[in-house]
């Protein structure tokens, strides 16, 4: 059976993803490969992907302050966008993973020693589904900055990790959310790892009066862009 | 039309274990899948040949008649209601990983060309800004991966070679142990594409 070659996903822009080998986040000096990827053209293999069923992923944690007896201390925001790809289509149906820091900048991680409190209100991680028009939407809390040993006296900016799939095995993504404002955007090595200012500057959520709700929280808006179809030549 | 700037990656940290672990997902034949069972097994390496206790990997594959469960697949194949053929697994605290899925079947390439049995794999750790990209092929179907065009693309046999996977003794099981090891970089690296 003769069968049509898939339509590929579109190749990013240069400078629009931050290379492995960025030496200034130190992490990747020993972890970047050092040959050049090998250029792959899409086959089935890379224009098919996870589809996700409810009853395999578990349900949907949206509001991570109600995940224990208390509430968790911090800031309350409502963080909320949708999963667009680059024509603005919505992407349905797929899985939105996310965890954070609490709000002393704390992760609920054995491994991470900072010397700030956990909070046993909090445990950070939330997961949703897609909606029919791509949206998806989170309760938390503002996470705090925290010290890391990249450099001498290093904090991170402030930020929510996030992971997304998207209709095909090439359209994965893991990335991490910034907030407006944040003074250490300007020294954060693993933000400024991404070369185009354009690009960089989309992984900055925007403060949203309209989301806010009265006198309980602050809604950050943010979109998520996943890579679409390669144009189609004209025939 | 200005198309929107797609968002771009971002390291996934040191501190995932307590949001992404989800064991289930490592056997990707869980729900009975038919084929041939097998597990895939091996190492996350640094340039130093350390192991990488904070690295993940997520797999995507073919059932075993070689249909992805995916409505862009339109082969004439059966599905397996049993498989989806995605599957995640954490290393552990010696770098190690280990899934327990199926052979999958041969998959069409471009141009009709026929793919040998791969597994697409995707490599995330703290110090990767942006996810790394492999295959696993087997070393025991030889005529098929003479003939994978993207193997083809690999020119260099000892780099070949870090696409495949090699048979391992089984364990009480019984179950086909396949070795497949990951080495971000230096001697051996292994081939990662751009996808």
């Amino acid at each position: 059976m003769s069968l049509r070659d898939p339509v590929p996903y579109a190749r990013d822009s240069a400078g629009a993803q931050p290379p492995n080998d960025f030496p200034d986040y130190k992490s990747t000096i020993k972890r970047a490969p050092k040959q050049a990827p090998v250029r792959l053209q899409h086959t089935l293999t890379e224009t098919t992907g996870p589809v996700f069923k409810r009853s395999w992923v578990g349900k949907s944690v949206a509001d991570l302050t109600r995940q224990h007896k208390g509430e968790p201390l911090g800031e309350r925001i409502i963080v909320a966008g949708r999963v667009l790809d680059e024509d603005g289509r919505p992407v349905p149906g797929t899985l939105v993973e996310m965890w954070q820091a609490n709000a002393a900048g704390r992760y609920a991680h054995p491994r991470d020693r900072h010397d700030a409190p956990l909070d046993r209100n909090f445990t950070g991680v939330g997961q949703v589904i897609t909606d029919k028009d791509g949206n998806w939407r989170f309760i938390t809390i503002k996470p705090g900055h925290y010290p890391w040993r990249n450099t001498y006296n290093a904090w991170r900016a402030q930020h929510l990790h996030f992971s997304v799939f998207g209709p095909a095995f090439a359209t994965r993504v893991v990335t991490q959310m910034y907030f407006p404002g944040d003074p250490l955007l300007a020294d954060d090595p693993i933000y400024n790892a991404i070369p185009d200012r354009q690009a960089r500057e989309r992984l900055v959520s925007v403060y949203d009066p309209n989301l806010s709700e009265a006198e309980w929280a602050l809604g950050f808006r943010w979109n998520m862009v996943l890579r679409g179809r390669e144009a189609t030549p004209t025939e | 039309m200005t198309r929107l700037i797609p968002t771009c990656s971002q390291t996934v940290g040191p501190f995932y274990h307590f949001a992404l672990a989800r064991p289930e997902w490592s056997n990707l034949a869980r729900k009975g899948a038919k084929g041939r069972k097998m597990h895939v097994e091996g190492r996350v390496l640094d340039g130093d040949g350390k192991p990488c206790r904070d690295a993940f990997l997520e797999l995507w594959q073919a059932n075993a008649a070689g249909r992805y469960n995916h409505p862009d697949d339109m082969q004439d194949k059966p599905l397996d209601a049993g498989f989806v053929g995605f599957g995640r697994a954490l290393t552990d605290a010696k770098g190690c990983y280990r899934f327990t899925t199926i052979m999958p079947g041969p998959v069409p390439g471009r141009g009709n060309a026929l793919q040998a049995p791969h597994i697409a794999v995707n490599v995330f750790a703290r110090g990767i800004l942006k996810h790394l990209a492999t295959r696993i092929y087997f070393a025991d179907q030889q005529e098929a991966n003479a003939a994978d065009p993207v193997l083809g693309l690999v020119h260099d046999p000892a780099r070949r070679a870090t696409l495949i996977a090699r048979p391992a003794k089984p364990g009480r099981d019984k179950v086909p142990v396949y070795r497949f090891d990951i080495r971000l970089q230096g001697d051996g690296e292994t081939v990662f594409f751009d996808v």
